[in-house]
C-alpha cells in the first residue's frame, strides 16, 4: 500500500516542480518583453519630445521656466561641489608631486582631471540626484493627480506641453552647469596651491595651457556633458512618466530614476573615454 | 509680470556665467591664443620634411623658431613611395612667419626637457630665397632616441678599446643633412 502512494504521488511531485519551473520560465519571459517594450516606450517619448515642431512663441517661456528650475536652482549644489572637489585635487595632487619635486604641474593635474573626467561625470551625478528626481517626482505627481489626463481632455498633447521644455531644459542645463563647474574647481585648486601651499601662481597657469587642448580637452569634456544630460533627462522624464499612480510608486520611480542615471553615466563615460582619449576608432 | 521678468534675468545671468565659464577655460586654461587654428583656417602656409625618424612626434605637437611658437603638426605619413621609408611630416604656420622662411633653414626633433613632448625646432637659414607653401624643408635632424644613446654607451664600454669600430651597431641617425643625400 506504501508502494502504491508512493508511485501516485511520484509523477504528481514530478509535475510539481515542471510547474514551478513553467511558472518561473514565464516570469523571465515576461519581464524581459516588459523591459523591451519599456525601452520602446521610452524611445517613443523621446522622439516626440525632440521632434516636436516647435512653436518659439508658446515654448520659449516654457522652456526659460524650465532652465530656471532645472538649471539655475541646481547651481549651488554644483558650486560648492565643484570648489571643494577642487581644493581637494590641489591638496592630495601636491602632497603626491612634492615627493617627486613635481609640484609645479599640480595645475596640469588639476585641469586635466576636472575638464577630461570630474567635471563631466561628478556634475552629472549632482544633476541626476538634483535635477532628474525632482522631474520624475513632479511628473510622476502630475501623472497620480490626473493633471496629465486632464491635460489631454483640454485637448493639449501632454508630452509637448509638459516633457518637451523639460527635455531640452536639461540637455542646455547640464553643459553650462559642467563649464561652471569646472571653473570654479580650478579656482578652488589655484587657491589651495598658489594661496595656501605656495606654489607659483606663474608656473601653475603655463603648466596648465600648456598641458590642456581646447579641443582634444575641453571640446571632449563638453560633448561627454552633453551626452550626459541627454541621458539623464531622458530616464528622468521616462520614469515619471511610467510612474505608477501612488505616492509608493512616485517614490520607487524617483529611486529608479537617481539609480539608472547614476549607472548609465559611469558606463557611457567609459565608453566615451575610450573612444576619446583611449586612442579607439 | 514682474516676477517673469526677474526669471528671464536670472535664466540669462545662468547662460552668461555658463559662456564665461567656456571663455575662461579656453583662453586662460588651454591657452588658447589663435581662434583661427580652432576653425581650422591656418592651412594657408605648410612644409614639409622628411626625417629618418621622429621619435614622440605627433600631430599637433609644436614648431618653434629660436623657442617662440609659429605652427603645429598637421600631419605625419611614411614616404613608401621612393624606398627611403622616410616620415614626411607636414606642419602649418602662424600667418606671421608664412613666406618667411630661408629655403636653406634646418628642421629638428627636439625634446622638451628630459622626458618631456617633442617639437620641432626650426633654425633659419641665411638664403635670400624664401619657402613656399607646399615646399620641403631638406635639412633636417631627426629625434634624439634616448634608447639609441644608451645602446650606443653601453656597447662602446663593453667592447672596451675597439669601440671605434663597434659604434656604427647603433643608427647614426642624428647625422645632419643625411635625408638630403637619401632625397637625391
Amino acid at each position: 500500500m506504501n508502494d502504491q502512494n508512493l508511485e501516485k504521488y511520484k509523477p504528481n511531485w514530478f509535475q510539481q516542480l515542471l510547474d514551478y519551473m513553467n511558472l518561473k520560465i514565464n516570469i523571465i519571459g515576461f519581464n524581459t518583453i516588459n523591459y523591451v517594450e519599456s525601452i520602446g516606450k521610452a524611445g517613443i517619448v523621446l522622439f516626440i519630445a525632440m521632434f516636436h515642431k516647435p512653436n518659439f512663441r508658446k515654448s520659449f517661456p516654457l522652456l526659460l521656466k524650465q532652465i530656471y528650475s532645472v538649471g539655475v536652482l541646481s547651481l549651488p549644489i554644483i558650486l560648492a561641489a565643484s570648489f571643494f572637489i577642487g581644493m581637494v585635487l590641489g591638496l592630495q595632487g601636491y602632497t603626491i608631486l612634492v615627493k617627486y619635486g613635481a609640484d609645479q604641474t599640480v595645475g596640469q593635474l588639476i585641469a586635466l582631471s576636472l575638464v577630461r573626467e570630474l567635471g563631466p561625470v561628478v556634475g552629472a551625478l549632482l544633476f541626476a540626484g538634483r535635477a532628474g528626481s525632482a522631474l520624475t517626482a513632479e511628473i510622476g505627481h502630475m501623472k497620480a493627480t490626473e493633471q496629465l489626463a486632464s491635460l489631454e481632455m483640454m485637448g493639449i498633447d501632454p508630452i509637448h506641453r509638459v516633457v518637451t521644455p523639460r527635455f531640452w531644459a536639461g540637455f542646455y542645463s547640464l553643459p553650462l552647469l559642467t563649464l561652471i563647474f569646472n571653473v570654479v574647481a580650478i579656482w578652488g585648486g589655484f587657491l589651495v596651491a598658489v594661496g595656501w601651499l605656495g606654489l607659483d601662481s606663474g608656473s601653475f597657469w603655463s603648466n596648465m595651457s600648456a598641458a590642456v587642448n581646447f579641443q582634444e580637452d575641453v571640446i571632449n569634456g563638453i560633448i561627454k556633458s552633453v551626452v550626459f544630460g541627454f541621458v539623464v533627462t531622458w530616464v528622468a522624464l521616462y520614469q515619471g512618466l511610467e510612474a505608477l499612480p501612488t505616492s509608493e510608486g512616485i517614490s520607487m520611480a524617483t529611486t529608479r530614476t537617481v539609480v539608472y542615471s547614476s549607472l548609465l553615466i559611469l558606463a557611457l563615460d567609459f565608453v566615451l573615454t575610450a573612444i576619446m582619449f583611449g586612442g579607439l576608432a | 509680470m514682474k516676477r517673469h521678468h526677474s526669471l528671464d534675468f536670472v535664466v540669462g545671468l545662468f547662460v552668461l556665467a555658463g559662456i564665461f565659464a567656456f571663455l575662461l577655460l579656453a583662453l586662460k586654461v588651454s591657452g588658447l591664443q589663435d581662434f583661427s587654428s580652432v576653425l581650422g583656417k591656418d592651412d594657408t602656409f605648410v612644409l614639409k620634411a622628411n626625417f629618418s625618424n621622429i621619435g614622440g612626434l605627433k600631430p599637433r605637437s609644436r614648431v618653434t623658431i629660436g623657442g617662440v611658437n609659429v605652427g603645429r603638426v598637421k600631419n605625419i605619413s611614411l614616404d613608401s613611395q621612393n624606398e627611403s621609408y622616410d616620415a614626411v611630416v607636414e606642419m602649418t604656420f602662424t600667418p606671421d612667419v608664412a613666406n618667411k622662411i630661408p629655403d636653406d633653414s634646418t628642421a629638428g626633433i627636439r625634446t622638451a626637457g628630459l622626458i618631456g613632448d617633442n617639437y620641432i625646432a626650426i633654425t633659419p637659414g641665411a638664403s635670400e630665397n624664401y619657402l613656399k607653401s607646399g615646399e620641403t624643408i631638406v635639412e633636417t635632424n631627426s629625434a634624439l632616441v634616448l634608447e639609441d644613446l644608451i645602446s650606443k654607451f653601453v656597447f662602446s664600454k663593453t667592447s672596451g678599446t675597439d669601440a671605434d669600430s663597434e659604434a656604427p651597431v647603433a643608427p647614426a641617425s642624428n647625422a645632419p643633412s643625411k635625408n638630403s643625400k637619401e632625397d637625391k
